[in-house]
């Protein structure tokens, strides 16, 4: 099983290694637009209790651009090669078990997640950010990777269209990536709004990734509810690529 | 080698194989006739184990297809009729992705790329990124990624739809050799004269179900083997004879000019479902 999941693994470096400028620079994009925009130019001077506001809104920056990228990864590409190139099919008349199509392809979509989180952590810092990581902070992130890379993978498989797709991510994602404590605390909102984000899991990616990057205690509820979405995201991810005709 | 029983498929209400029954032996070429949407492709899907059935069995030596897939799987070659290829890897790439998903071990790997690839003639594009082959190209290259973990039983949806008659030929000549090598083949093609120039067998599918089985000639005995084309305004009626004799007969009584032929396969299909193949 861990050799059938390299070889979905395999795949996506060998496109990786084919492409890794565009690659590179796409992945640089969008988390200097949200550090150049949030951070510096409306953040810079802003006051935000003890701390900077850009140390506060990195780990949200971080936590938004990784659940972007591993969604993506799997949601776009695992999409189309369902439906348009048809490549998922070479996969599924293969001898390998469903679990490890599906593990290599959320592995896929971690991998880009942390990278296009590792180009933000090194940016923030030129722009003066101060954090502090750990080995928490890295488990909060793989968590975060994870659940998304398997949301993705589950809207891939059930959605029918790439209109549907985007449109899922217009409901889903996007919502998500400015409600979700990513940029101003949750408890800013009405009690009844913020009991309703708080389902949400990049609440809790972003709530735990900034627990422990400003140093204000362990974020153990918040790590657990990203445990559990990750465990329910893939179990759904295997059972619908099971049923994927 | 292949054994389907009271085979069903159905799409909410739309019956894609209505009970469905038929043997393929061992080492024959046995190819699936039928205009679009008779059921061929979602009979392939389900005996490649790519689709579930509703009820009924196909067994692939001796094995049920949907409670054995792993085992299936490893037994057969499928080529699907979407070029399902990596358009950004090169055709080795492609290659290596299926050794490893079937486990090939690295030495033998290289040697079967090596070798299917010159047996396919794709030795000197082995390297070449396959969004810029030709169609006959991926094709060929399909064929190849197909038969690298040797199975035993090949399935070609449409394996030249869409193709240049060189090519076609190419690829037909591809397919005879590896029956030669002792390989079953089960193709679907809506082109008569492909059925009848590569198949041992043929059965011809309509609305999901089978509506004849044999050799061509026999198909062609049961309908009869002359054929009178008649021009009646702007619509050919077609009259067919069992002996030649009864077909002049016919032919001198006629005003019009006429043509006399050999009844083919398509004759068969016209005879048997009313409308000529793509109506």
């Amino acid at each position: 099983m861990i050799y059938d999941t390299y070889t979905v693994f395999w795949r996506e470096i060998v496109l990786l290694r084919k492409k890794y400028k565009s690659f590179f620079a796409g992945s640089m994009v969008s988390p200097l637009l949200y550090l150049l925009s949030f951070g510096w130019g409306l953040g810079r001077n802003i006051q935000f209790g003890s701390t900077s506001y850009l140390d506060f809104v990195v780990p949200g920056i971080v936590a938004l651009s990784a659940m972007n990228a591993s969604y993506n990864a799997t949601g776009s590409s695992l999409n189309v090669s369902r439906l348009y190139h048809k490549t998922l099919e070479e996969f599924l008349v293969a001898p390998i078990s469903v679990t490890s199509l599906v593990l290599g392809n959320i592995f896929s979509g971690c991998f880009r997640g942390l990278f296009s989180s590792g180009i933000i952590i090194i940016f923030s810092y030129f722009f003066g950010a101060n954090m502090h990581l750990n080995g928490w902070f890295f488990v909060s992130l793989l968590l975060n990777c994870f659940l998304f890379a398997s949301l993705g993978l589950v809207a891939a498989m059930v959605v029918s269209s790439h209109e549907g797709m985007s449109r899922f991510a217009t409901f889903v994602i996007l919502p998500m990536t400015f409600l979700c404590g990513t940029f101003f605390k949750v408890e800013k909102y009405p009690t009844l709004v913020a009991h309703f984000v708080k389902i949400l899991p990049l609440t809790h990616s972003a709530v735990s990734l900034r627990a422990i990057a400003m140093n204000t205690g362990f974020p153990l509820v918040s790590l657990l509810v990203l445990t559990a979405y990750a465990v329910v995201l893939f179990a759904l991810g295997v059972w619908v690529t099971y049923r994927v005709e | 080698m292949i054994k389907i029983s009271g085979l069903c498929k159905y799409y909410k209400e739309v019956k894609a194989i209505d009970r469905l029954d038929l043997t393929v032996k061992p080492g024959e070429i046995f190819g699936l006739l039928g205009p679009n949407g008779a059921g061929k492709t979602t009979t392939i899907r389900i005996l490649t184990t790519l689709a579930r059935p509703t009820a009924g069995n196909a067994y692939i030596n001796g094995k049920e297809v949907s409670r054995k897939k792993a085992e299936v799987k490893k037994e057969i070659g499928v080529v699907s009729q979407t070029e399902n290829l990596d358009v950004e890897m090169t055709a080795r790439e492609n290659m290596e992705l299926h050794g490893r998903l079937f486990k090939i071990p690295t030495r033998e790997r290289r040697l079967q790329i090596k070798e299917l690839l010159e047996f396919v003639g794709l030795t000197e594009r082995a390297d070449t990124v396959v969004g810029r082959f030709s169609g006959g190209m991926k094709r060929r290259l399909m064929i190849a990624r197909a038969l690298m973990h040797k199975p035993r039983i090949l399935f070609l949806d449409e394996p030249t739809v869409g193709l240049d008659p060189q090519v076609r030929r190419k690829i037909w000549d591809l397919i005879r050799r590896l029956n030669g090598q002792g390989i079953t083949v089960l193709l679907t093609t809506h082109y008569i004269e492909e059925a009848e120039l590569l198949c041992h067998r043929v059965g011809i599918m309509n609305k999901g179900k089978l509506i004849a089985l044999g050799t061509p000639e026999d198909l062609k005995k049961k309908v009869g083997k002359v054929v009178v084309e008649v021009p009646n305004h702007n619509e050919t009626e077609y009259h067919v004879f069992e002996e030649r004799e009864e077909a002049l007969q016919f032919a001198a009584a006629m005003m019009h000019d006429v043509v006399i032929r050999e009844s083919n396969l398509e004759d068969v299909f016209v005879e048997l479902t009313g409308y000529k193949v793509g109506d």
